[in-house]
C-alpha cells in the first residue's frame, strides 16, 4: 500500500486495453453507496462495485439480500461486482474485540476497527491487486488536499446529521490520497432523490442504524452467545462510597452513562458512573458524580502527521451524535493525549473514541477538520 | 469465446428499448460496447420487435462482455454453445413445436428429432438408444437414480468424497432416511483405489456411484476395472459422466457400468438437457411421473429443442473427439509450463496422468483464490475457485480438502479448464495477465 500510483495493467506484455481510470467501490446494497458508485459511473471512472461479506448470514448489514440488492444495483449500472469474503477476519478483528471489551467493563465502538481494517486497509489492498487507483465508499465525509501543505484532510460532510467522520479518525495519509467520499457534497434527502431520479433499486431502502452484527440491539445477548462465561458473572451494585445497593447479571450489561435497567429501588435518580470489571463492580451515582474534567486518550492517530508539539485547542467528540466539547489536548509520549475539557463533560465512556476537531475550521464551532483522535481510557 | 458471439445477445440488447437506452448516460460503454455490434437478427427469419420494443422487463444487459477480448478457462463450469448446436436448435425451436407424443404430422415430426438425437447421443456414448433417458441435465439423471432408491427397499449406498453436489446431497438425504452411506476415501491424487471401492461395496451394497472424470481436478478414476470388478460381484455401477464426455473416450458397452449420467452444456450444447443411460434390465425409479414421455420413466413433454442441441453436440463430440483430446491436452500443458516459467514452482492439485486433457487445477500459495479469480476476470479472464455460495463468496472446495488440502491451500487453489475456442494466443495472453496480477499481489501484501 506504499505507491499510491495504480499498477498499470498489462506491464511488461503490454497495455491490457486502453483503459480508464479504476475505482473500487464499496457496496452495502444501502442507498448511500449505491449512489456514490452511481456518481463515480456519471465521472465516466471504472467502477468495481465490492460488497464486503463480513458477519455471518444471519447479521443485518452483511446479508445476503443486502449482497443481491448491491449486486442488482451494481447491474443496473453496468458496472463489475464481487463479493469479498473476509468473515473470518472479522470474526477475529471486530466481533470476538467486541465481546471481551464488553466483558473487561468497556463500551466498545466496533464501527471503528471495521471502517479502518475493512473498508479501508483490506479494500485498498484489493484495490491495489484489481489495479484500482482508490476506494470509494457512501460515507458521509470529506477529503481535501491543502494546497499549502499538500495533506489530506479529513473533514466533516456538507449533511451535518449524517457525519460519519466520527468513525473514520484512524485513517492514515496513505488512505486518504486514495479515498474518494462522493455524498461528501450533499444531503441525505439529496442522496434519495438523485438515487430516485437514476431509478437505483436502493434509493428508499430503509437506514441501517445498529451494529451490523448485533441485529436486535441485544449487545449482552450477543456478548453471551460469544463468551458464555459472562452471564455467570455476577456481581454487586455500588455507590460511589462502596455502600451496596443490589446485584447485577454481568458487567457487560452496562454502560457508563446508563440509567434504564438498574433494577434498583432508590429514591434519587441514579446512573453508571464505572465499571470495575475485575471487582465485577458496578459504580453507580448521581448526574454530577458522572461528570468528567478531563480524560486520558491512547492510540491516537494524527490524520496529517506526528503529534503536535505543544498543547492545541479542540472540539473533543466522545460518542458518535456527541456535539463536542471544547477543550485543550495535552500530547503525551507514546501516542497518548490528555484532554482537559473546559466544562466537565457527562459519561466519557471507556472503550469509545474520543475525536478531535480543530475549531477554528468550518461554520459553527463544531469545528469541521478532524486532527486525529483515539480511544478512551478507563 | 473469442470468435464466436451468439447473436442472441446482440439481437436481445438492442431490444432492450426504451428502457435501456434511458440509463445509457449511466453506461460507462455508451459509446464503445456492445453498441458497436452489428445488430444482426438471430437467424434472419424471425419478425421483428413490436413498435416500441418488446413487451416486458428487459433482459440484464451483458455488460461489455461481448465487446472487450475474453479468455474463458472455465469450461468444466459450462461451455459456449457450438454454432452447429444453435442452427440445429434454432431450428427446431421455430419449426418443430409439435409434441413428440401426438399422433399428428407436427408431432411425428418432433418425435423423429427426439429419437434422431436419442441414436447420437447413444453412439457418442457407447450405448445402446434404448438406454438414453432424457433429462433436464446431469443433476436430475443423478437425483433420479440415487433418490429412486428410497423406494427400493433398503440396502446400502456406496460412493466417494469426491462426488459433485447432485449426488453428495441426494446420498446425504437417503442416510437421513436410514439407508447407510460408504463413502470411500481419495488417495492425494484423487484417485480411488479400485479394491477400497469393491471392498466398500462388499456383497450387499444396493448401488456404486462413482464420478468418473472429476469437475474441479479432472481426475480420471480407473473406472474400466472398478466396473469389471463390480461386475463380477454383482453389484450395480453408476458413472456420473458429465465431465467426461466429449474430453474423454466413453464406450458404455466397453465400461460394465449400468448407469451413466451426463449433460449437454458441458460439451458445447444447451444448459438444461441431459440424459440417464440405464442398461437393458437395470431399472431406476421415474422422479417425474406424469406421462408416457421417455417410455414412462420421465414425464413431462420433451424439450425438444434442448435434445436436438444434445444430440448434435454429442454428434460432434463423438465425431471430432481424438483432435480434441490432443489439442486441450497441448494447450494446457502449454499453459502448465508458462504458469511455471512465470511464476516459479506451483502445485497441481490431483494426479497429472489420469486427468482430463482440458484441466488444470493449481495452487497458488498465498494468494486466495477468490481475489485472484475476481483481478483476472477485471481483465477477461474467467476461472473457477471453489464453490461459490449464494452470496457469491467462496468457500474452499471439498475435493481438494478430501484429497488433503488444507482449507488454505484449497483456497488458494484455481482450476483453469479449456475448451473450445481457447487457442495458444489465449493462452500465452492469459499466462502473461498471471504474472502481472500475482506481482500486483505481492506488492499489495507487502505494502
Amino acid at each position: 500500500m506504499s505507491s499510491p500510483s495504480p499498477a498499470p495493467v498489462g506491464g511488461r506484455h503490454g497495455s491490457v486495453s486502453e483503459q480508464r481510470v479504476r475505482v473500487i467501490v464499496a457496496m452495502s446494497g444501502g442507498v448511500d453507496s449505491s449512489l456514490a458508485a452511481a456518481l463515480l459511473v456519471e465521472k465516466n471512472l471504472e467502477v468495481v462495485g465490492v460488497t464486503m461479506h463480513l458477519a455471518g448470514d444471519s447479521s443485518r448489514c452483511c446479508s445476503l439480500e443486502d449482497a443481491d440488492d448491491a449486486r442488482r444495483v451494481a447491474e443496473e449500472l453496468g458496472i463489475r461486482f464481487y463479493v469479498a469474503n473476509y468473515t473470518e477476519e472479522f470474526r477475529r478483528e471486530v466481533i470476538d474485540v467486541f465481546a471481551d471489551e464488553y466483558l473487561a467493563g468497556r463500551t466498545p465502538i466496533p464501527c471503528v476497527a471495521c471502517n479502518k481494517r475493512f473498508k479501508f486497509d483490506y479494500l485498498m489492498e484489493r484495490a491495489g491487486i484489481f489495479g484500482a487507483m482508490g476506494v470509494a465508499t457512501g460515507h458521509y465525509a470529506r477529503v481535501r488536499q491543502n494546497e499549502r501543505t499538500g495533506a489530506f484532510e479529513l473533514r466533516r460532510p456538507r449533511d451535518l446529521q449524517k457525519d460519519q467522520t466520527y468513525f473514520l479518525f484512524q485513517l492514515d495519509q496513505a488512505q486518504l490520497a486514495r479515498t474518494y467520499f462522493p455524498l461528501g457534497e450533499l444531503t441525505k434527502e439529496e442522496v434519495r432523490e438523485r438515487a430516485r431520479n437514476l431509478g437505483l433499486k436502493t434509493a428508499d431502502k430503509p437506514e441501517s442504524q445498529e451494529i451490523c452484527f448485533v441485529p436486535g440491539g441485544d449487545y449482552a445477548e450477543v456478548v453471551e452467545k460469544m463468551r458464555p462465561e459472562a452471564a455467570s458473572r455476577v456481581g454487586e451494585i455500588v455507590d460511589t462510597r462502596g455502600s451496596v445497593l443490589g446485584r447485577h447479571s454481568g458487567v457487560h450489561r452496562f454502560t457508563v452513562g446508563q440509567r434504564h435497567g438498574l433494577g434498583l429501588n432508590a429514591n434519587r435518580r441514579l446512573y453508571v458512573i464505572s465499571l470495575d470489571a475485575d471487582a465485577r463492580r458496578v459504580v453507580v451515582g448521581s448526574e454530577s458524580e458522572l461528570a468528567a474534567e478531563g480524560a486520558e486518550i491512547f492510540d491516537v492517530n494524527w490524520i496529517e502527521g506526528p503529534a503536535p508539539e505543544r498543547p492545541v485547542r479542540a472540539r473533543v467528540q466522545v460518542r458518535h451524535r456527541h456535539p463536542g466539547a471544547g477543550a485543550t489536548l495535552y500530547p503525551l509520549p507514546g501516542r497518548a493525549v490528555h484532554v482537559e475539557f473546559d466544562e466537565p463533560v457527562r459519561a466519557v465512556s471507556p472503550g469509545q473514541a474520543a475525536v478531535f476537531y480543530d475549531p477554528a475550521t468550518g461554520n459553527d464551532d463544531r469545528g469541521e477538520r478532524v486532527l486525529g483522535g483515539g480511544w478512551i481510557r478507563g | 469465446m473469442r470468435g464466436f458471439r451468439p447473436e442472441g445477445c446482440a439481437r436481445i440488447d438492442a431490444g432492450g428499448g426504451a428502457a435501456a437506452r434511458e440509463t445509457d448516460s449511466l453506461d460507462p460503454r455508451r459509446d464503445g460496447g456492445y453498441g458497436r455490434q452489428p445488430l444482426r437478427s438471430f437467424s434472419g427469419g424471425l419478425p421483428d420487435d413490436p413498435p416500441g420494443g418488446p413487451k416486458g422487463r428487459p433482459l440484464p444487459r451483458p455488460g461489455n462482455l461481448f465487446a472487450e477480448m475474453r479468455i474463458y478457462l472455465d469450461h468444466n463450469a459450462t461451455t459456449p454453445l457450438r454454432p452447429e448446436v444453435l442452427v440445429a436448435m434454432t431450428e427446431t425451436l421455430g419449426n418443430a413445436y409439435g409434441n413428440p407424443s401426438s399422433g399428428h404430422a407436427e408431432g411425428a415430426h418432433a418425435k423423429a428429432l427426439v429419437e434422431a438425437a436419442r441414436a447420437d447421443v447413444a453412439r457418442c456414448l457407447g450405448a445402446d438408444p434404448s438406454w438414453v433417458y432424457f433429462t433436464a441435465g446431469a443433476s436430475e439423471a443423478n437425483n433420479a437414480l440415487l433418490m429412486g432408491l428410497v423406494s427400493g427397499g433398503g440396502g446400502r449406498l456406496v460412493t466417494s468424497t469426491v462426488e459433485h453436489p447432485s449426488v453428495v446431497e441426494p446420498a446425504a438425504r437417503l442416510e437421513k432416511a436410514g439407508m447407510p452411506v460408504t463413502r470411500v476415501p481419495v488417495n492425494a491424487d484423487g484417485l480411488l483405489d479400485p479394491e477400497a471401492v469393491f471392498e466398500a461395496a462388499g456383497s450387499d451394497a444396493v448401488l456404486v456411484s462413482l464420478v468418473w472424470a472429476n469437475n474441479e481436478t479432472g481426475v480420471v478414476q480407473p473406472m474400466e476395472t472398478i466396473a469389471a470388478g463390480l461386475r463380477a460381484r454383482g453389484i450395480p455401477l453408476h458413472v456420473d459422466a458429465t465431465q467426461a464426455v466429449g474430453k474423454w473416450p466413453v464406450d458404455l458397452g466397453a465400461v460394465g457400468a449400468d448407469y451413466l449420467s451426463c449433460s449437454a452444456h458441458k460439451l458445447n450444447g444447451p444448459k438444461g438437457s441431459g440424459c440417464l443411460v440405464a442398461r437393458e434390465g437395470s431399472p431406476f425409479y421415474p422422479l417425474i411421473a406424469g406421462g408416457p414421455q421417455e417410455r414412462r420413466m420421465r414425464g413431462g413433454t420433451e424439450n425438444v429443442a434442448g435434445i436436438v442441441g444434445f444430440g448434435r453436440a454429442c454428434a460432434l463430440a463423438a465425431d471430432e473427439l481424438p483432435e480434441r483430446m490432443a489439442s486441450y491436452a497441448s494447450l494446457r500443458d502449454r499453459l502448465w509450463e508458462g504458469l511455471c516459467s512465470e511464476l516459479g514452482p506451483l502445485r497441481r492439485n490431483g494426479c497429472a496422468e489420469n486427468v482430463l486433457p482440458n484441466t488444470l487445477n493449481v495452487q497458488f500459495p498465498g494468494m486466495p483464490g477468490e481475489v485472484l479469480l475476481q483481478a483476472l476476470d477485471l481483465e477477461g479472464v474467467a476461472v473457477s475457485a471453489g464453490a461459490a455460495c449464494h452470496s457469491g463468496s467462496i468457500s474452499p472446495s471439498h475435493v481438494l480438502t478430501a484429497m488433503g488440502l488444507s482449507p488454505e491451500e484449497a483456497r488458494s487453489s484455481l482450476r483453469l479448464s479449456l475448451g473450445h475456442g481457447v487457442d495458444v494466443e489465449q493462452v500465452d495472453r492469459a499466462v502473461a495477465l498471471f504474472h502481472e496480477l500475482v506481482l500486483r499481489i505481492r506488492r499489495a501484501e507487502s505494502g
